[in-house]
């Protein structure tokens, strides 16, 4: 695996005018991985897309492909291929003429083209479909289409922007597995930009998520998910309750934070956060609405019970989620809902709204991070 | 019909069709009906309109093909040729357009818009508020002897004596170039505007030369906005009248002079119909199977 030609960038800025679209991005990808960028749009992941295909040039800092600096080649020196967001077939190309134009560039003859093309369609399971124009294909062929053309170039790195945005949600979910198979095929380096989290989290072995610009954390999906590393990531990936406060005492790797909303409350330190939360500090704790229990008995003195009121609730298949909204909301400036999952096991039911009830978390599931930008919905 | 009725109204239904009725059926169809109808006849004073000389007959066309009768030389050579240049003359004109509009409707139709592009289109446009035969005179000015063009010829040492671009037929073809122009590049440009850039990226990435993209993907794109420019172009430069009227050299005669001719001075005007449906068949069979070569529907040219 480790075989695959791997993409570094350095110390990157990406400058549009005075608009910085990408600040001081540093990322090693390792050769053969499926490296996902995640963020909301307009956060700069397809601009840092562009700038390794090379239909861009960072201002400042390096971009590297297999260790070789790439500045000043154009996106036909480099070793990548681009699979558009739109996909962008050739609409008056048959598929294999679209599949096989890279090699139609290079000259190869027709008999040449049709065989690699015939091999292609075989690999993405479209064996009939040569003939055919790419306004005569459904979603996820063309899909594959335009996979099988990006790999009939050969390239070391594939670059996706957001590929499956158009398709719906079944075959959406079809096609990741699809496209995490392929990948394993034939090994060689994915990025792929993505503003779905699902898509990010199942396919890749790395996620970068990004801020506005920025890149807050690069980390395998289950350390982005469990330990983030700054408040926007708790809040851009999964659904996450925000309670905001202060920082009471810190000890074993454990925080008690006096928050605006719903008195003490107990939560872990973040393993992966470079900035140390101290004591006085304003802090952002999240605890993940499945992660919330109904608590067995109401115990005041308990920092990881949270009582509040039955706001409204509904179902949602496998699961029911309730709406809770705390005793001091009044009081509290960002007064958002509780949100807590259970999962529908056959006993679950709705909640009257108005009913009290008690929700109890285990400390080492809440996160303690300093208080940041949060993802607007 | 009961869904056009139904989108439009009964009122504005019957309007819209009128309209159209109008448009077609009395200021097109029937004029080139009745102007087949006086190309076959006998052209003959008003009293004896539907008298017992007033019959159907082809001499008309006889005398574009042969000549008056008894002519020794078999052929209407004077005429003939001023057709046949007429056509290529319209011809080159065409290609001459589409090689300058091309880059240009490319230009428009991929740059990124905004306030440029917006400039640029009007700067295109504005000449074209000038009367159609006082653009002619003036490139009759800029083409003359002592013109813009000869004097900085002139001036740079290129040239001893002033070029007569007129004797030699070069302004009037650089006026009829100019003259549809805009006719080139809007149908180009709009079909180029909706061609989709990555695309043209994607093809980038996969490695074609600028010749390659525009042969495989923006040429054969741009084909039906190519074909309605190319149409119109050699349509229109082919039945010009104001252009080759005075920009034509003292030699050079365009086949629509003729036909004025036969109109106007001649008064002959069984005559001139005859001409102006030989022009117009032409014309409209030399399309079709340019068409017919580059497979292009008719239905593409109306896009």
């Amino acid at each position: 695996m480790s075989a695959g030609v791997g993409v570094d960038l350095q110390d990157m800025w990406i400058k549009f005018g005075d608009y910085v679209a990408v600040r001081d991005a540093n990322v090693n990808i390792a050769g053969g991985e499926f490296f996902s960028f995640l963020g909301g749009s307009g956060c700069g992941k397809t601009t840092i897309l562009r700038a390794v295909s090379g239909f861009l040039e960072p201002a400042e800092g390096k971009v590297l492909i297999g260790g070789q600096d790439m500045a000043g080649k154009g996106p036909n020196e480099r070793p990548t291929a681009l699979i558009f967001q739109n996909l962008a077939l050739f609409p008056l190309m048959k598929v294999w003429e679209n599949i096989t134009f890279s090699m139609e560039v290079r000259g190869a003859s027709k008999a040449e083209r049709q065989k690699r093309a015939d091999e292609l369609l075989d690999m993405i399971a479209l064996p009939d479909q040569r003939d055919k124009y790419p306004s005569e294909l459904s979603g996820g062929q063309k899909q594959r289409v335009a996979i099988a053309r990006a790999l009939c170039a050969q390239p070391d790195v594939l670059l996706l922007d957001e590929p499956l945005s158009a398709l719906y949600l079944k075959l959406r979910q079809h096609m990741r597995t699809e496209l995490r198979e392929i990948q394993q095929r034939v090994g060689i380096t994915f990025i792929y930009i993505t503003h779905d989290q699902g898509e990010a989290l199942t396919m890749s072995d790395s996620v970068a998520v990004m801020r506005t610009a920025v890149i807050d954390q690069i980390a395998d999906g289950r350390s982005i998910y469990d330990d983030p590393a700054t408040s926007f990531v708790a809040s851009f990936v999964g659904e996450n309750n925000m309670f905001g406060g202060k920082v009471k005492s810190i000890a074993d790797g454990q925080v008690i934070i006096e928050t605006n909303r719903t008195g003490t409350l107990r939560a872990r330190l973040s393993g992966t956060c470079k900035t140390p939360l101290k004591v006085g500090d304003k802090a952002m704790m999240f605890i993940r609405p499945e992660t919330f229990k109904i608590a067995d008995q109401k115990d005041d003195a308990s920092d990881t019970q949270i009582t509040a009121h039955v706001r409204h609730s509904e179902f949602e298949g496998q699961s029911y989620n309730v709406f809770l909204e705390s005793y001091r909301l009044l009081e509290d400036a960002d007064g958002k809902e509780i949100k807590m999952a259970l999962t529908n096991r056959g006993e679950a039911r709705l909640y009257e709204p108005g009913t009290e009830m008690t929700l109890q978390y285990e400390a080492a599931q809440a996160v303690a991070l300093p208080a940041g930008a949060v993802a607007t919905e | 019909m009961k869904d056009y009725f139904r989108t439009n109204g009964q009122v504005m239904g019957w309007g819209l069709l009128l309209a159209v009725g109008f448009w077609v059926i009395l200021l097109i169809v029937l004029p080139q009906i009745s102007m087949l109808d006086f190309s076959f006849r006998n052209n003959l004073p008003p009293p004896e309109m539907g008298g017992p000389k007033d019959v159907y007959k082809i001499a008309n066309y006889k005398y574009l093909v042969f000549g008056a009768p008894g002519n020794e030389d078999g052929y209407n050579r004077v005429d003939l040729l001023v057709f046949l240049r007429t056509l290529l003359a319209a011809a080159a004109v065409t290609i001459f357009d589409l090689v300058l509009c091309y880059p240009i409707a490319y230009f428009l139709g991929q740059s990124p818009g905004g306030g440029f592009t917006r400039v640029l289109v009007l700067l295109l446009i504005i000449p074209y508020w000038i009367n159609e035969i006082l653009r002619a005179f003036a490139f009759r000015i800029i083409f003359g002897d002592t013109g813009v063009i000869n004097e900085f010829m002139m001036l740079f040492g290129l040239i001893d004596r002033p070029i007569d671009f007129i004797r030699e037929n070069i302004a009037l073809y650089a006026g009829l170039g100019y003259a549809y122009i805009l006719l080139m590049i809007f149908p180009m440009y709009n079909v180029i505007e909706s061609l989709d850039r990555n695309q043209i990226e994607a093809a980038r990435d996969m490695g074609a030369s600028w010749w390659m993209i525009h042969r495989r993907i923006v040429i054969p794109f741009a084909k039906p906005g190519i074909s309605s420019g190319c149409t119109m172009v050699f349509m229109l430069s082919a039945g010009a009248l104001a252009a080759p009227q005075i920009l034509g050299g003292p030699s050079s005669l365009w086949f629509t002079q003729l036909i004025y001719q036969w109109f106007n001075t001649g008064g002959n005007w069984t005559q001139g119909s005859a001409y102006a449906v030989v022009l117009l068949l032409t014309c409209i069979v030399i399309v079709l199977a340019v068409m017919r070569l580059f497979k292009v529907n008719m239905g593409d040219i109306g896009k």
